[in-house]
């Protein structure tokens, strides 16, 4: 199969970017779209070229490093898939491709296709896990969690903070992957002690860097690679009105780790 | 160099216990006065950094990726095993204990066997609450299932994500000490050397990957947990970033670097389509509790499996092992399946695979439940193939998956370099030959969140550690080192991408150092990968520049390790004449073709010194001593 390929390049954080036209050919349908892209770098490394910057990792859909607009939708045409685990099949001979990197003021492209997502790990240390010290913990068995939470949880639990929830935004909204983990942690009976501050902190730390608000539009479950619902994200709004209206100064008052 | 193990004295039971008590302490108070460096954030790291800096420890952690949570422990499957014996079906930790160091095939070192065994009860109890989500019952209580190579209900998961759920509570835990400032994270930091101050790991050496600026980071002590080096097949399942160049780099300045030829190819892969392939995709261990192992009794049927009767499907693992049946340990499942490839009773148009059949499951618990325990599996199985796994068998072939060898451990988990400390699958220690899956999820967080918070302890009690700046003669060297080493990848200006050696690598070691093993075999792959690392030095191409983000260098810098690092490995292979486990060589068999030990002159851990890289490396021998488990042939039969 042959392609065109319109790719984004964008020499680093500052400089402006634009679209580069590159030839695609000889790529089998099995190639995986990274597959495709690894083929085409290495023909401009044999040519002297330098190739397009874009990051990727497990190339099996679990590790959330990859991050590919293609042709306008996070991950490409696939539901429940990231861009690694797209197949060329999926595409049609001759066709041309745009692909371009995740677009979000709380994301600065640092080269080409790479974004920086560090604003994610940011709303993690500010509130997103359960204080717990190893070693200090009782029997696992001691404290039973309903099958239903504890898969509703394991639902939530599944985001891998790819970060295509925010690309598909029109907000650039970090809802969904902010609500995934509140739900996650807040399913659990291990989780309650810190339901409360933990919400506010994680939403205030992702106000801060700078993601948009949820207007409902429900993109982000469209483009989520692991289907995550935007459920979550009521539940979220649930947890964070009642600790604004009955926890929020306890919260304040206690001051903040981020 | 000497292999002083360290293990401490006592019954097997109690050494870990009593050893608690003999080490030296650091005060609470003076915990934050040192300042240790975590490289890599996998299971083991991560917990690593997360345990120590809850201790009070001033951490400094590493990675490359991102972010922490990219690591790649984040792709185990199947589960993480504990002897809690919750399903009350005989398990124990002295269960636990000897199929591990018998599915090792005896090469193991039983004292920390053993350690690992104990620690496994806290490791569930700590991810519980740091609020992993494993699968329960109905009735609440955690849910088990069996794994290859154990007669025992001993494996906790997450649906098929349990090493990325285990994976995000140690990252959960590691971003709140980041967010309390005990930990300071530095992603996208590759190291590229360990520094060595008087002979004391003291530092490293690390490139900022966006902008290309060389850093020196001084520590009082160093811990490694940077993962394994299945990639040097090129084909794996690894991630495409994984890499030796850690690990290799502080072997070059002194680390004893061990039984690097002990390599596990995993069973159950979606095999092989064709050159372009960048990687392979595991498809969990987990599945053969449900799926049957089997091709056609007569070589070149080509009939669809669901046209062949029963009577001809040969399951050659329930027929040959009728007591662990398709659940026998990997390397016998890996090798019986080359073995019918071999004899021509492969299915699939390459002839290189063996179904993996769900059909009976299906009928007996329904697909429903098929869908609930692997439904994520059979996804992206279909995503991969084009073929649907609840009609029609998977095809599965076994590829490289796990690393067994690493550098060299003592009991404390410090290498041979003192103050260099390494955790997880870039250690050696406690798999032996071949490691049982479930087992190294165990092993990763038994380092980091148990063992190092505690002998990390006492190495710095117990050791006069002056100041060290990052001005120091041997931080310039080392930078110095790393520079050159840039400066010579970017001037070669050839016209080859890195990766086409690696490839080339990849083929010899598939072939050579792979599932069997010969002399011949091993002797040619050792005049073959110097031509290939000459003409990479003659012929890569790197575009782009060394003070920017470049991909092609990255790629090229852990291209030129594995190229080294390959050779080793081969040697080491060369030079153990006995098969075990995952080393099979085809001169040391049973009359049943199974491995044959050679325990009388290969009963030991082969520690390899570097020397120079064109120069043969030495071997040193730790002898193994079995207390415990009693030397035998192992049988699944």
């Amino acid at each position: 199969m042959n392609f065109k390929l319109r790719l984004w390049r964008q020499k680093d954080r500052t400089s402006p970017g634009s679209f580069q036209e590159v030839e695609a050919h000889g790529i089998s349908p099995d190639m995986s779209f990274l597959e495709m892209l690894d083929e085409v770098n290495n023909d401009m490394i044999r040519a002297g070229s330098e190739p397009v910057a874009f990051e990727s990792d497990c190339r099996e859909g679990i590790c959330g490093t990859c991050s590919l607009v293609v042709e306008g939708l996070p991950h490409g045409p696939d539901k429940g898939t990231t861009v690694c685990q797209l197949f060329m099949r999926r595409f049609l001979d001759g066709q041309t491709i745009s692909v371009e990197p995740w677009r979000a003021k709380a994301f600065p492209i640092l080269k080409d296709l790479v974004a920086d997502r560090a604003a994610f790990d940011d709303i993690i240390a500010a509130g997103g896990f359960i204080s717990a010290k190893t070693g200090s913990a009782p029997d696992a068995n001691g404290l039973p969690v309903p099958k239903k939470d504890a898969d509703t949880a394991m639902d939530a639990a599944a985001c891998i903070g790819c970060g295509a929830c925010v690309a598909a935004c029109p907000n650039a909204s970090a809802m969904l992957f902010v609500a995934a983990k509140v739900s996650h942690l807040g399913h659990l009976p291990q989780g309650q002690p810190e339901r409360e501050r933990r919400v506010v902190r994680m939403v205030s730390k992702m106000d801060e860097a700078g993601f948009g608000n949820c207007s409902n539009r429900y993109e982000c479950e469209a483009a989520c690679p692991k289907e995550i619902s935007v459920e979550h994200i009521a539940r979220m709004n649930r947890d964070y009105g009642v600790s604004s209206l009955f926890g929020s100064e306890r919260v304040r008052a206690e001051g903040g780790a981020g | 160099m000497i292999l002083d193990s360290k293990i401490p004295p006592g019954a097997m039971a109690d050494k870990w216990t009593d050893y608690g008590f003999n080490m030296k302490l650091v005060n609470p108070a003076n915990k934050r006065k040192h300042k240790v460096i975590v490289v890599g954030t996998g299971l083991a790291g991560a917990s690593a950094a997360a345990s120590l800096a809850e201790k009070g420890y001033n951490v400094h952690a590493f990675t490359f990726q991102d972010s922490p949570r990219r690591a790649h422990s984040i792709a185990a499957q199947g589960g993480i095993n504990a002897a809690k014996n919750y399903p009350g079906d005989g398990d124990s930790i002295h269960r636990l204990f000897y199929d591990t160091v018998k599915g090792g095939d005896f090469r193991a070192r039983e004292a920390n066997v053993h350690r690992l065994a104990e620690i496994s009860l806290k490791i569930i109890d700590h991810c519980v609450a740091l609020g992993v989500p494993f699968a329960r019952e109905y009735g609440g209580l955690l849910d088990n299932r069996s794994f290859g190579g154990a007669q025992v209900s001993r494996t906790f998961y997450a649906r098929g994500q349990t090493g990325q759920q285990l994976l995000l509570g140690a990252y959960q835990s590691l971003m709140r000490q980041v967010g309390e400032g005990q930990v300071k994270l530095h992603t996208r930091r590759e190291m590229l050397d360990v520094v060595l101050v008087d002979g004391v790991a003291r530092g490293i050496i690390v490139r900022d990957l966006v902008t290309g600026r060389l850093e020196r980071h001084e520590a009082d002590a160093v811990i490694l947990a940077t993962g394994g080096y299945g990639r040097v097949f090129y084909l794996s399942t690894n991630a495409a970033g994984c890499n030796v160049t850690a690990a290799w780099r502080a072997h070059k300045r002194g680390a004893a670097f061990a039984n690097p030829c002990f390599t596990q190819i995993h069973p159950t892969c979606v095999p092989v389509a064709g050159d372009h392939q960048s990687k392979l995709t595991l498809m969990s261990e987990s599945l053969r509790n449900d799926g049957r192992v089997w091709v056609p009794r007569t070589a070149g049927d080509k009939r669809p499996p669901h046209d062949i009767p029963e009577a001809e499907r040969f399951y050659f693992l329930e027929e040959k092992y009728p007591s662990f049946g398709n659940l026998v340990p990997r390397d016998v499942a890996s090798r019986n399946a080359k073995q019918v490839c071999d004899a021509g009773l492969g299915v699939g148009e390459s002839g290189l695979s063996v179904y993996l059949d769900f059909s009976d499951a299906i009928k007996r618990l329904g697909e429903g439940k098929i869908r609930e325990k692997y439904g994520n599996l059979f996804h992206m199985y279909d995503k991969i193939t084009d073929e649907n796994p609840y009609q029609v068998p998977m095809r599965i072939y076994p590829a490289v998956h796990y690393t067994m060898g690493g550098l060299w451990v003592d009991y404390n988990l410090m290498s041979t370099i003192p103050g260099l400390h390494v955790l997880g699958e870039a250690n050696f220690s406690d798999h032996g030959a071949n490691r049982l899956g479930a087992s190294a999820l165990m092993q990763g967080l038994a380092d980091g969140y148990f063992v190092i918070s505690q002998t990390l302890g006492h190495y710095l009690a117990s050791t006069s550690l002056p100041k060290v700046t990052t001005d120091h003669a041997a931080f310039a060297e080392a930078e110095h080192d790393a520079k050159a080493h840039i400066d010579r990848l970017l001037a070669v200006k050839g016209n080859v991408p890195a990766v086409e050696f690696h490839r080339r690598l990849g083929k010899v070691l598939w072939e050579h150092c792979g599932m069997a093993r010969n002399e011949a075999g091993l002797k040619l792959a050792l005049q073959e990968i110097p031509k290939i690392r000459a003409d990479f030095w003659n012929n890569v191409s790197v575009t782009g520049a060394g003070g920017d983000l470049n991909i092609a260098l990255e790629e090229a810098g852990r291209v030129a390790d594995f190229l080294e690092f390959g050779e080793l490995m081969v040697r080491d292979a060369l030079t153990r004449k006995e098969s075990c486990g995952g080393h099979f060589r085809e001169e040391s068999q049973t009359p049943e073709n199974e491995a044959l030990r050679d325990d009388e002159n290969f009963c030991h851990v082969a520690a390899w010194e570097f020397t120079g890289v064109d120069s043969e490396p030495i071997l040193h021998k730790e002898p193994l001593a079995f207390e415990e488990v009693h030397l035998t042939q192992r049988s699944y039969k």
